[in-house]
């Protein structure tokens, strides 16, 4: 008799989604689908606005990456105007962006997946979360937390706050950074780094206690997209969108934004709000691809900074040059930060930061505008359409999490498949397929729920919908 | 001018004859909330938030004279109740978004809303379809922001002399509008001044360009404007 398991919700991603795992005759996992259960409707309520308002209104599509938007909204934004930003303008958007990434990332790991790694797959679900984290390894778990901290009043010393700042805008930014911010910055720097080899030290060695999840965890051929720059290097910013398929051959490479949907198309299911981008060529759903922190590794030559370019060897040796397994998403997360940390270090003895001109004025000069950025998560695609007066007449947004959604939805069946047997269900087994979504960081509505005991129910049905078993905790 | 002796809030004043309670109480130092009235401006009584109790009876303090052996009290329960549930009407009957509002953290309305305790809105949002005209070449009027004090149309009127804006419809449907209900940037009476911005509450005329909480009315400069005429003349 075929049944039917719905974990519901998923717990530590950030928004709201649920998983249901399909066992057919013999109990064994049929199929399996990541549902995400929440709608916005940002690209329908932005239209009527003008164009400049832009950047804090998408901002607020997320709680956790506000400057992801904010800064693919403010480069949609320059386009509109059709000017080149002033270059001070630029590297601070860039140094905001770093912040963002290490932020976001040290959230994702030491908040939200630590407990799986470290506590246990198997673990109590009452303690496995961040607070269970603080009692059993108190010195990781808080220097995670001062981690992310750190990320988080760059943020505040550009934009006066450290969520929503309406600090990029079109034309470049509204404040500079004054001294004394560079210097409270520095002097945070080494804690920062030295906290960001001693978990990349850790992972290595839960990744050998984790051999299992690792191979099992949503390995698999897809294609891999994200941004690079002109020689290659890793990018998170400027540069051009680059393709490559699992054998790391380059199927795209120099895409400008404005000509992303010759590459990217969009499929829609009606069991989930979030759409199915694919790659074009290769139609839906053969043209599954990744982005994000395991992405922008694959796509890129190497970092440009010494300590994560040491890092990157060691991670291609372990994972392979192209690195197929998304359990590494959590190492590529690690070395991200490592390597953003580095940029940082560098932009602050920048002395083109002290500069005053910020912000290039320019009435409407185009119709029509993309603007790319990469997101902690991954690609991050603002398009608009506006109208002679620049009130925005058409959105379109290709958020990085939505372009997992292949990529998810596989992972979540191939964990299922591999742990999950009927029809009596441990808890274990679930958790491992909700991992597998966290090893994405999902941000599902841009606001966290990043606590470990939110109620989860488990319901197993047979196929005519009769209840035969329910698991709670 | 005779003068007039009166009672607020129990303490004896004495007010010019012809001046209004609201008037009369400033000078006293006693604060009266307002949205409609600006200094420099004529009063009309629109909003109604600087209401009081004149003896029993509710009058707004901008538009009612002083009178001989007036007893008024300015901040009783009844009259702070009426305030705030004028003040989320007034946030009801349009689409107010401070997070994401220009005039964030320089607004009226929203100073208000926090001065008079309103953490919710109690009342359904109408959440009518608003446009936004951006036509002019320096300046937007967003009427999901307006909320009719009619401050631009008197400033407009009475300080430059122009009336480029009114009013139109009635009730919920009234829009402020430019010339004969013509895109602003097709207004041919608009002078570009400015005046109708530096006399709005809230994030309903700005500067084009502005992003959120960049847009400082600077309401003060109207009063100031009619103050250096007078003397002049």
């Amino acid at each position: 008799m075929s049944q039917r398991i719905i974990i519901d919700p998923v717990t530590r991603i950030e928004g709201h989604a649920k998983i249901s795992i399909y066992l057919d005759d013999a109990g064994e996992v049929s199929d399996a689908r990541f549902h995400v259960t929440e709608f916005r409707g940002f690209e329908r309520f932005c239209e009527g606005r003008p164009f400049w308002e832009m950047p804090a209104i998408t901002a607020r599509i997320c709680g956790i990456c506000p400057i992801s938007h904010l800064m693919a909204s403010a480069k949609a934004g320059d386009g509109i105007l059709a000017v080149d930003i002033p270059l001070a303008a630029e590297k601070l958007r860039r140094l905001m962006n770093l912040a963002q990434i290490v932020q976001s990332h040290a959230l994702s790991f030491f908040h939200l997946s630590a407990p799986d790694l470290l506590l246990g797959f198997d673990s109590d679900p009452a303690q496995r979360n961040v607070f269970g984290l603080i009692a059993a390894a108190p010195d990781l778990a808080r220097s995670g937390i001062r981690l992310r901290q750190f990320g988080q009043e760059i943020i505040e010393h550009l934009g006066g706050r450290k969520i929503h700042p309406a600090w990029a805008v079109p034309g470049g930014v509204r404040a500079g950074l004054s001294n004394a911010s560079r210097m409270a910055i520095r002097e945070k720097l080494p804690e920062a780094l030295s906290t960001t080899r001693s978990a990349i030290g850790h992972f290595k060695t839960m990744l050998d206690k984790h051999r299992d999840e690792a191979v099992s965890f949503g390995s698999f051929d897809s294609l891999f997209l994200g941004l690079v720059g002109d020689d290659g290097s890793w990018e998170h910013y400027g540069g051009k969108m680059r393709v490559v398929d699992s054998t790391g051959a380059i199927l795209e490479d120099h895409v400008e934004a404005a000509r992303y949907q010759e590459i990217i198309g969009e499929a829609v299911e009606p069991w989930s709000y979030l759409k199915f981008p694919y790659y074009k060529p290769r139609g839906y759903p053969d043209g599954m691809y990744r982005v994000g922190p395991l992405a922008r590794i694959n796509v890129c030559r190497s970092f440009g900074t010494p300590q994560a370019d040491d890092e990157l060897i060691e991670l291609r040796q372990r994972g392979g040059a192209t690195i197929k397994a998304s359990f590494l998403y959590h190492y590529a997360r690690l070395v991200e930060i490592l390597g953003s940390l580095e940029r940082i270090a560098h932009l602050l003895n920048d002395p083109d930061l002290h500069s005053k001109r910020l912000r290039a004025d320019a009435g409407v000069n185009r119709l029509e505008s993309v603007g790319v950025s990469e997101a902690p998560r991954g690609t991050l695609i603002h398009h608009y359409h506006v109208d002679e007066h620049g009130l925005i007449t058409r959105v379109n947004l290709i958020i990085a999490t939505g372009q997992n959604n292949l990529a998810m939805n596989r992972t979540v069946a191939q964990i299922a498949r591999r742990f999950v047997r009927g029809p009596k269900i441990a808890e274990g087994m679930l958790n491992r397929v909700e991992a597998g979504i966290r090893a994405f960081d999902p941000c599902l509505s841009c606001s966290t729920h990043a606590m470990g005991q939110m109620p989860l129910e488990i319901s197993l049905f047979d196929a005519d919908g009769t209840l035969l078993d329910t698991v709670a905790r | 001018m005779a003068a007039k002796t009166l009672k607020i809030n129990g303490t004896m004043i004495s007010a010019r004859e012809g001046e209004s309670i609201l008037e009369a109480a400033r000078d006293s130092g006693v604060a009266i909330p307002t949205l409609c009235h600006l200094d420099g401006l004529s009063d009309v009584g629109a909003c109604r938030l600087c209401i009081v109790d004149v003896g029993g009876r509710i009058r707004p303090a901008c538009t009612t004279a002083v009178a001989e052996g007036m007893d008024i009290q300015t901040n009783t329960e009844r009259l702070r109740t009426y305030r705030r549930q004028i003040v989320e009407l007034l946030f009801a009957e349009r689409g107010h978004v401070c997070a994401v509002c220009v005039a964030s953290g320089h607004c009226e309305l929203q100073d208000l809303a926090v001065s008079l305790g309103m953490d919710h809105v109690r009342y359904d949002y109408l959440a009518p379809t608003c446009t936004v005209d951006i036509s002019h070449q320096r300046f937007g009027i967003d009427h999901n922001r307006c909320v009719l004090c009619t401050r631009c149309v008197r400033a407009c009127d009475e300080v430059e002399g122009v009336h480029t804006w009114d009013v139109s419809g009635r009730g919920t449907s009234a829009r402020i509008i430019s010339d004969l209900n013509q895109p602003w940037g097709e207004a041919e009476s608009c002078t570009s001044c400015g005046k109708c911005l530096l006399a709005c509450p809230t994030g309903a005329l700005f500067q084009r360009g502005s992003t959120v909480a960049e847009m400082e009315h600077a309401s003060g400069r109207i009063a100031l404007i009619v103050e250096s005429r007078r003397v002049m003349r």
